[in-house]
């Protein structure tokens, strides 16, 4: 028989702690906690992150400095960040959608570049003639980008829809599809004198830069944060609607909680779970469109360095709440930025691993109130 | 044997969970080879103080001493070395495993080979001094409840427990297979084995001990009382604290025009094999039917066919003359058709949703609820506010999630969304099972309500006293066919049916 202190009151050592860890499920998790544990979450990360600098005979202070500079120092680091930000938003809503649902849409990355490919085909197959203005040409790119991420989208929902196939498997399997396609018509169909990418569009299919208005406003010379990033935050806007204000995103969230709960509530699953994947697959199409009307201004390989699957990330970080998408997406992209600037150190890698382990394993403390409380 | 006065004795058990006080200075004695009851309501703290005394949690305050000697334990592998054993309500087996595997799982014996056909064997030596006839090579999957309720059994005699807890162990069971249990633990008993039954229900009670206590909100009411010294009635009074009428008082009234009508309905079970054969029935306005019968003989596929989540194979369901057969589940709900599901947590809630996105599951397609296309989220909370203080629902808020909730709590939600719409048509699946005493009274008067409102009532239960006492009309169904319509409300003729022991006499639907 062992002792009668309980387990969690001794180190292994068999060290007697003056007090007792206890445990318990929270009934009720005020609106203020969850931010607020994330925040404090962060600021763990970013001081194990100084420990192991500090262990490795690095400078804390000045990396951070150095990190925080070139994500958010100066204005036109910033608009970079704001850049890079852009297609994480729309990746972290299309996945945060069908998350609602459980519907487990790994293809955002798939959606996206067939949103970019929609976007250029109606320009370079001149559906949009060369001498359309700007106020035609990016409303249809919009439309293409939206209907082919769509589409893509449309495909894993049927099947889960009326085949009962995993979605996991078939949205992560069209990826490879969506990219070798664009592979296709970059090295065989619009190929531009033998590279690997088409011709530039013309510049009404360039999405405004905030540099556009330098001449009016100096100081927004050589910004180059694009309309994109209003398309992504109108995009969380209403997804934040639908979901938590619409009849639909009722529909959507009680599905994903108990399926049979909601068939019992006479929601068809069938039609939601196609609706909800061409949704999650247009948002994503969107973002592709962002970014090859306001970043590269051609189609090209490697638009996209995996935003698809960092979405995933941002989703769940964000608790699938779009809003929250918004400023986690912009952390994200200030890190992959910082990233680039100190590459060989690797440490923005270092600190993005520990964020996220940080906010995962913060949970915790959303679920249960810890309490130390002193031995009688 | 050696008079020991007390082989369990607990003193002064003290145990607290956030918000409450589940033991409150409890003293529980165990005498050597007797079934020890332990009555009370849910969340009266049964199975939190033989979870004290099985080792499962440390209580704050109070001593266990086991044959004398004080003990204290670091978890259930202590007391189950002193012979205390718990079986749970929810059963702990591996599925995909066999008998003996999931006996021998945790053991220091086997070592490293498995030898399974010698241990098959000591197993089976095992059932059969106890008569717990199961086979120790068969998989989990492969046994009914009643058989795996043996196995956990097994596990623990196996263990060479002396003392037995447990806990609930007939709300899973078919009447039949609460027989059998109660025949195992009576030969149990008879040799030398002690043993605690948790229940909420009275007649089990007196019927099984030799001895009750009762506790209520985390205190004894009555310690150790022979059954022959107290009644149904005193022992219902010890459990809620104020006196439980169990007749409930039933107005006549003249039912009206037909609101359900099933002709010919046949559907198949989850495995494809026929469930419901030629199903001919009718309800009508102001009537409750009750459908008797023992669990899984077609009862579920019944309530899900007419509620549009299951397919029918022939036959057609008509609700007010309009056809409901192979219809998505909405176009019943519009017909007013309200349905008390039978697993609540599966299929009549959403757990992680809040009590208001809960209630508000059937009727937030209509306004007020719905303006347009979005959702009156203050409207929807006025209604669940409404519905809390009028079903009196328990809990910290509207914004509380349904996983928090008790069982009794869950199913006034049920009840509050689903009766509130004032449907036409009410089908009400074992609409009291697992609640306890006070709350299974207020459930029934409910009900009646509902009749006396005028709606058709379908009331499908295991339980024969709520059948009769609640039913203006009684039919029995057995292996998926209607064997008995509007039969007379005595427990011979309905038992009978209820096992096919009436030759099958295939009563078409009377009208």
């Amino acid at each position: 028989m062992t002792g009668s202190d309980s387990a969690e009151s001794r180190l292994p050592g068999g060290i007697r702690l003056p007090f007792e860890i206890q445990v318990e499920p929270r009934l009720h998790v005020p609106r203020w906690l969850s931010p607020l544990i994330s925040v404090i979450a962060i600021l763990v990360a970013l001081l194990l992150g100084a420990l192991v600098l500090a262990l490795v005979g690095g400078d804390p202070v000045r990396a951070y400095a150095h990190i925080a500079g070139a994500a958010f120092g100066s204005l036109g680091v910033f608009s970079d960040t704001l850049v890079k930000a852009t297609p994480l938003i729309m990746t972290g809503l299309a996945c945060s959608v069908a998350f609602q649902m459980k519907l487990w849409n790994i293809g955002a990355e798939g959606q996206f570049y067939m949103g970019a490919l929609g976007a250029s085909i109606v320009i370079l197959a001149g559906v949009v003639p060369a001498d359309a203005p700007r106020l035609v040409a990016i409303p249809i790119m919009l439309v293409a980008g939206v209907v082919f991420g769509a589409a893509w989208g449309l495909v894993p929902g049927w099947l889960k829809a009326r085949l009962r196939v995993n979605e996991i498997i078939t949205s992560l399997m069209l990826n490879y599809i969506a990219i070798a396609l664009v592979n296709y018509f970059i090295f065989g169909v619009w190929s531009e004198g033998g590279f690997q990418m088409t011709r530039t569009f013309q510049q009404a299919a360039w999405l405004p830069r905030l540099s556009d208005l330098a001449e009016q406003f100096p100081i927004l010379r050589g910004l180059t944060t694009h309309f994109g990033l209003v398309f992504a935050v109108v995009a969380a806007v209403i997804v934040w609607y639908i979901l938590f204000r619409s009849l639909w995103g009722y529909e959507i969230r009680l599905i994903g909680d108990n399926p049979r709960a909601a068939k019992y509530a006479g929601i068809n699953i069938t039609r939601n779970t196609v609706f909800v994947m061409m949704l999650s697959g247009g948002i994503a199409g969107l973002g592709g469109m962002s970014e090859i009307a306001g970043v590269v201004h051609r189609l090209q390989g490697s638009i996209s360095p995996g935003y698809g699957f960092t979405g995933i990330i941002i989703a769940w970080l964000a608790k699938l709440n779009p809003l929250v998408v918004l400023p986690v997406s912009v952390l994200f992209g200030g890190l992959i930025l910082a990233g680039r600037e100190i590459q060989p150190a690797g440490v923005p890698r270092l600190i993005q691993g520990i964020i996220l382990f940080m906010l995962i394993a913060s949970e915790v403390f959303l679920r249960y109130r810890i309490r130390l409380v002193r031995r009688p | 044997m050696a008079e020991v006065a007390n082989l369990v004795e607990m003193r002064g058990i003290v145990k607290r969970f956030p918000g409450v006080l589940a033991n409150d200075e409890v003293d529980f004695e165990l005498r050597p080879g007797e079934i020890h009851a332990l009555l009370g309501e849910n969340g009266a703290g049964k199975s939190t103080l033989m979870s004290v005394l099985a080792g499962l949690y440390k209580p704050e305050a109070g001593t266990i001493r086991v044959r004398g000697v004080p003990v204290s334990f670091g978890s259930p592998r202590d007391a189950i070395a002193l012979g205390l054993g718990m079986i749970h309500q929810h059963f702990t087996l591996i599925d995909s495993h066999t008998v003996t595997e999931n006996i021998l799982l945790g053991l220091d014996d086997p070592r490293f080979l498995m030898r399974l056909a010698r241990y098959d064997e000591r197993i089976a030596q095992t059932a059969e001094r106890f008569g717990l006839h199961v086979a120790p090579s068969a998989k989990i999957w492969q046994l009914s409840v009643g058989e795996q309720q043996r196995v956990e059994i097994l596990k623990m005699l196996y263990r060479g427990v002396q003392v037995l807890i447990m806990d609930e162990p007939t709300s899973v069971l078919a009447p039949q297979e609460i027989d059998q249990l109660f025949k195992t633990l009576r030969s149990m008993v008879d040799q030398g084995k002690s043993i605690v039954f948790i229940s909420h229900k009275l007649h089990e009670a007196m019927s099984i001990a030799d001895r009750i206590s009762v506790l209520r909100h985390g205190k004894v009411t009555a310690a150790g009382i022979k059954p022959e010294a107290t009644s149904k009635a005193e022992l219902a009074n010890l459990m809620v604290g104020r006196k439980v009428l169990f007749e409930v008082e039933k107005k006549p009234r003249q039912p009206g025009e037909v609101v359900l009508e099933l002709r010919g309905v046949c559907a198949e079970n989850d495995k494809g094999l026929p469930a419901l054969r030629d199903v001919g029935l009718k309800v009508r306005s102001g009537e409750i039917l009750g459908l008797a019968g023992v669990a899984g003989n077609g009862q579920s596929e019944l309530g899900e066919v007419i509620t549009g989540l299951r397919r029918c194979t022939s036959g057609s369901i008509l609700v007010n003359g309009k056809e409901v057969a192979n219809r998505p589940a909405r176009v019943p709900i519009e017909l007013g058709v309200a349905h008390i599901p039978e697993d609540r947590t599966h299929v009549g809630t959403a757990p992680n949703l809040s009590i208001t996105d809960n209630v508000i599951m059937k009727g937030y397609r209509d306004p007020p609820l719905a303006k347009g296309r979005t959702l009156d989220r203050q409207a929807a909370r006025e209604r669940a506010e409404r519905l809390k203080a009028e079903y009196t629902i328990l809990a910290p808020s509207v914004d509380t999630p349904a996983r928090l909730l008790s069982g009794g709590n869950l199913q006034r939600v049920i009840l509050a969304r689903e009766l509130s719409a004032e449907p036409t048509l009410l089908i009400a699946m074992q609409p009291t099972r697992g609640l306890d005493v006070g709350a299974i009274e207020g459930v029934q008067r409910l009900l009646l309500e509902q009749r006396d409102s005028g709606a058709a009532i379908l009331l499908v239960s295991e339980e024969l006293e709520e059948i009769f006492s609640l039913s203006d009309r009684i039919a029995v169904i057995y292996e998926g066919e209607i064997v008995g319509d509007s039969v007379a409300a005595d427990a011979e003729t309905v038992g009978l049916l209820m096992t096919g022991g009436a030759g099958s006499p295939k009563t078409e639907a009377a009208a």
